[in-house]
């Protein structure tokens, strides 16, 4: 009983296990806490993103947009309305979730390299709208002006402006039920019926199911949830830049997706992982050509390891 | 006010005729292969800079003809080394292919020509304005036109009556019969990516002889080729002509009475396509979906 | 061709092999370090190696190299060797931050010197306030960095928007009239500019008129119609990089040359190289030149730097690299120390020694906004003349950095050091 409790758990076990122990064994491998706070941040963003790809068979190349907006949400609260963490990560993450939503309703029809496109565009919108309306958002020189205000628990507050380490916990815990909230869903009926669209779309409409509804729904929590991931990221960098919102950021979302494994529950954050690691180690290494061997790098998943990590491992071990 | 909004019409056509030849070429790789070439732009900049090494051999006029040809002999390889291996997968794949591939070229844009801007020469007739008082046209600028229009219609011809080009047309409408009647498409493919990438590689020489070389140039034009075919709608050649005009016309005015806008205004015209027409002007439905 | 394309397979080698090597490498690093008995002192550059600004970043990667090159030759900071640490911020906030906490929390650095994209610089600013740590801003001008927002850690090695159009308005009016014509980037950087400009030529009681376009614009047909019918007697293109470019090469299709002035804030040697002939004309403001006869440390800079990066003349970006980096060490060695209240300090209103300076006046750090007060150069760009290709620009004009600032009471900085 025990034994098999083990073994069935044993990946989340271990992950969350490395996960609240990073502080201790990061620094050994030449890392510092900061970048923990980033891998955490996309794998968060990453997870998201791959309720829609890996568990709804359905893609967006804007997802970008939503965690940009997510980002200004969170920091345009802080700066203007209230200086309270949680309240500013709500408001983020209802502004790129709504936005989401919205968008999703203008989607929904639209399939393939179509709806890839038509969400490309929609991010550059948001891009657009956040580097044009500077008199809110600082335009191109992004939203700044706002910090992380200390958690308030009543009895004490923690600090997580000032202490690295307080502040990595704190995005840890978010992710930490963020990504419990995003397996409740995958385990519901709900997410049995996600499923069923990814394997055969034809036939699930033929079972009834209202398929345009379903994938509107899916694209919204996905939404809320990458829009959530980018609060921290605003909550990270103590600011939100109009950079955040284009197409490159959400290429690197699906490319961390991609690397660790799509089909996989935890592929995106060992994605997330592997490419935070790669990115800050090439760019030291190369400053001037380390996007073009992060190109190689695409590519090569793309071509030679398309299944990513996870995928990899599982097979191995399936077989 | 007239003459300007003479002008802007006219500007606007021009600038909407190379977003045209621009959107076309990744139209038509859309439409057979389903790969949206996220690397386009960095093909266009390829096609740009070899014309700057081109050009102290051959001049302009021959960097004008060889460089695109090289353009699309490169595109060929790439075609065969890299893209054709994702048809068959998931559309993300040739998304992330095509993109991680516009890092690599833009750093090989680096690497060999340099980080700074590099201007383009161009024959000094060229540069003149047309009359003293059509002194904002100069002849570039028409012969720009000139280019396009001819390309535009060397292609509608190439695709209505040469063989590779009637069955790449059929193979945008119907790709399993084509392959069924014994037509190689792997090789079709390649042909059309090629042709693709020849027009980027025109638009390359094109735009630098106008707004000069820099590794990142293909970033700002690709997006309003995306708009262009969105516009238009996915699947039609004309709709993307049509698309290109409208938004270059578009932006043109919009600078007459609100300069700062003039890059909204396209995202205000995608927008309402897609509520009032979500196929696009004249796109197909069911095409792609 | 096949070349090229082959970099898909040995470059994904390549990258396997750096993966696998990272944890050793760093593991080790500190070890070696620590055999070799004296620490470094360290040094990170955050500069956008890559993106739109990259002409500039390079010349600022250039000079700092070549500037640490030097220092450690001449017993280097506090006689411990300089070691330098150069990051690339892609041009993208998230990344420049990233970057800045590397630098600090993995490498303990004791100095930052960045970013050349004032947006990053700014938001910088805010990680190295935070660990405290001695900050340089070679070269992003928004003048929040040394006004409103100024932080005791932080110097700013080039000038505020509002020194270079307080240093050139004055001379443009003086010498061409007072209907101006602006071209003008919409972005914080740009809207700034303008409204210095406008507040300066309206004190002298002159006319504008102007549009605000995208900052990568390259059709400037419209608003240059509109400059001719407005028939000004200056126009200031304040756009950047490639738009300025293409903005000047139509002026000069367009022959407008003729029929006004050209003039503007910033003309960066950088981008006046890749203009054709006719583009290089105008009245701009420099913020280092390197030919300078009247100052021989100047020369003798150019000379010794000169080889090192490929025989071009040094540039202004070059020159606030080298000022940036010899700040660090003339504030560690006034203070005597490392520590960066100390640093910061002991670095307000010293002077700079002229080899560092490089200028003809007496300039420092003002140890009321931490905004180095160097001299300004007015004057015109020219077609490369017998100097080489290089000699591009003549000085007219030479306004120090006081009189172009104003008292710091005007620039909104309340400088506060921590208890």
């Amino acid at each position: 009983m025990n034994e098999t409790f083990l073994r069935r758990n044993l990946q989340p076990i271990v992950i969350w296990a490395l996960l609240l122990t990073v502080p201790f064994w990061l620094p050994l491998f030449g890392g510092y806490t900061a970048l923990a706070g980033r891998v955490l941040v996309f794998a968060l963003a990453a997870m998201s993103f791959n309720m829609l790809l890996g568990f709804t068979g359905i893609m967006s190349f804007g997802h970008a947009a939503y965690f940009g907006l997510g980002a200004y949400g969170c920091g345009l609260f802080l700066k203007f309305v209230y200086a309270s963490t949680p309240l500013a990560m709500l408001a983020g993450t209802l502004l790129g979730g709504i936005a989401g939503t919205l968008f999703g309703l203008l989607l929904v029809r639209r399939r393939g390299v179509y709806f890839a496109m038509v969400t490309i565009a929609f991010g550059q919108v948001c891009f657009y709208i956040a580097y044009k309306w500077d008199d809110l958002t600082g335009g191109y020189d992004g939203l700044r002006g706002f910090a992380r205000a200390p958690i308030d628990l009543g009895l004490t507050k923690i600090d997580i402006q000032n202490n690295g380490t307080a502040l990595y916990f704190f995005i840890l815990l978010v992710f930490g039920v963020a990504a419990a909230a995003q397996g409740f869903v995958l385990r519901s009926p709900f997410g049995r019926t996600m499923l069923a669209i990814r394997e055969n779309e034809r036939r699930a409409r033929f079972l009834g199911i209202p398929i345009e509804k379903h994938i509107w729904l899916s694209f919204s929590i996905s939404c809320f949830f990458t829009a959530l991931a980018g609060s921290l990221y605003a909550l990270l960098n103590n600011f939100a830049d109009p950079q955040g919102l284009t197409y490159v950021m959400s290429g690197n979302i699906v490319m961390i997706t991609i690397m660790g494994g799509m089909r996989v529950f935890w592929g995106p954050l060992i994605g997330a992982v592997l490419f935070v690691a790669l990115q800050d180690y090439v760019s030291s290494a190369w400053p001037t050509t380390w996007m073009g061997v992060v190109g190689v790098v695409f590519v090569s998943v793309v071509l030679f390891f398309p299944r990513g990590l996870m995928g990899m491992l599982q097979k191995r071990a399936g077989t | 006010m007239m003459q300007l909004v003479m002008f802007n019409v006219t500007n606007g056509l021009i600038v909407g005729a190379f977003y045209v030849l621009m959107a076309l070429g990744l139209s038509l790789i859309i439409n057979l292969s389903n790969v949206v070439n996220f690397a386009h732009g960095n093909f266009l900049a390829i096609g740009g800079y070899l014309a700057f090494t081109l050009t102290p051999y051959v001049g302009f006029w021959g960097a004008l003809l060889i460089s695109p040809l090289l353009t699309a002999i490169f595109g060929y390889f790439i075609e065969q080394l890299l893209i054709r291996h994702v048809y068959a997968r998931n559309h993300i794949y040739s998304l992330l292919l095509t993109f991680g591939l516009g890092f690599i070229l833009q750093d090989v844009c680096r690497v060999i020509w340099g980080p700074s801007p590099l201007p383009l020469d161009i024959p000094e007739l060229l540069s003149l304005p047309i009359t003293p008082d059509l002194f904002f046209i100069t002849w570039y600028r028409v012969f720009m036109v000139g280019v396009v229009v001819v390309a535009v219609s060397g292609l509608f011809a190439f695709l209505r009556y040469t063989r590779v080009g009637i069955r790449i047309r059929a193979g945008t409408l119907d790709l399993d019969t084509v392959s069924a009647l014994g037509v190689n498409v792997a090789a079709l493919r390649s042909y059309n990516f090629a042709v693709g990438s020849f027009l980027a590689g025109l638009a390359g020489v094109l735009a630098a002889g106008q707004i000069g070389l820099n590794p990142n140039m293909g970033d700002d034009l690709i997006m309003p080729s995306f708009i262009a075919i969105i516009v238009g709608g996915v699947g039609s050649l004309t709709g993307t002509l049509l698309g290109g005009l409208l938004i270059g016309v578009a932006a043109a005015l919009t600078t007459v009475f609100y300069p700062a806008g003039a890059e909204a205004v396209i995202y205000v015209i995608m927008a309402i396509v897609l509520l009032l027409r979500p196929r696009g002007l004249l796109g197909e439905e069911g095409m792609l979906s | 061709m096949s070349q090229i394309i082959g970099i898909g397979h040995t470059g994904r080698r390549k990258v396997l092999q750096a993966t696998a090597a990272i944890g050793g490498l760093q593991l080790a690093s500190p070890f070696i370090i620590k055999a070799r008995g004296e620490t470094p002192v360290k040094i990170g550059m955050v500069d956008p190696i890559t993106g739109s600004l990259s002409a500039l970043a390079v010349s600022e990667v250039e000079g700092a190299k070549w500037t640490v090159e030097q220092m450690n030759k001449k017993g280097g900071i506090l006689g411990r060797p300089v070691e330098l640490l150069i990051e690339d911020s892609a041009n993208d906030t998230g990344t420049g931050v990233q970057k800045t906490h590397k630098l600090i929390e993995r490498d303990n650095v004791d100095a930052i010197i960045g970013d050349v994209n004032s947006g990053i610089a700014y938001a910088m600013m805010g990680v190295t306030a935070e660990k405290k740590v001695f900050h340089v801003v070679p070269g992003g001008h928004t003048d929040p960095i040394t006004g409103v927002d100024c932080k005791w850690n932080t110097f700013r090695t080039c000038n505020t928007t509002a020194m270079d159009t307080a240093a050139i308005t004055g001379e443009l009016v003086k010498r061409f009239g007072k209907k101006w014509f602006f071209i003008t980037p919409d972005y914080a950087y740009g809207q700034t500019l303008q409204n210095n400009f406008v507040k300066k030529l309206k004190a002298l009681g002159g006319e504008f008129q102007g549009d605000m376009l995208p900052i990568a614009t390259s059709d400037f047909s419209a608003t240059l119609i509109k400059a001719k019918a407005y028939k000004p007697d200056v126009l200031l293109n304040n756009m950047g990089g490639s738009a300025q470019i293409n903005c000047m090469k139509q002026f000069v299709q367009f022959g407008m040359g003729k029929e006004m002035q050209l003039g503007g804030a910033l003309f960066e040697i950088e981008s006046v190289r890749s203009v054709p002939k006719e583009a290089q004309a105008g009245w701009w403001v420099m913020e280092w030149y390197w030919n300078q006869p009247n100052v021989p440390e100047v020369k003798k800079f150019v000379d010794a730097i000169s080889p090192a990066i490929g025989g071009k003349m040094p540039t202004a970006r070059h020159w606030m690299a080298y000022v940036s980096l010899h700040a660090v060490r003339l504030a560690a060695e006034a203070a005597k120390s490392l520590d960066a209240v100390k640093m910061a300090h002991a670095l307000g209103d010293l002077e700079l020694p002229p080899e560092v300076s490089l200028m003809p006046g007496k300039i420092r750090y003002r140890a009321g906004d931490h905004q180095l007060m160097s001299d300004i150069y007015i004057g015109q760009m020219h077609n490369a003349g017998p100097g080489g290709p290089d000699d591009l620009y003549k000085i007219e004009a030479t306004v120090t950095g006081e009189e172009a600032a104003g008292p710091v009471e005007s620039t909104g900085c309340k400088m506060s050091f921590p208890a």
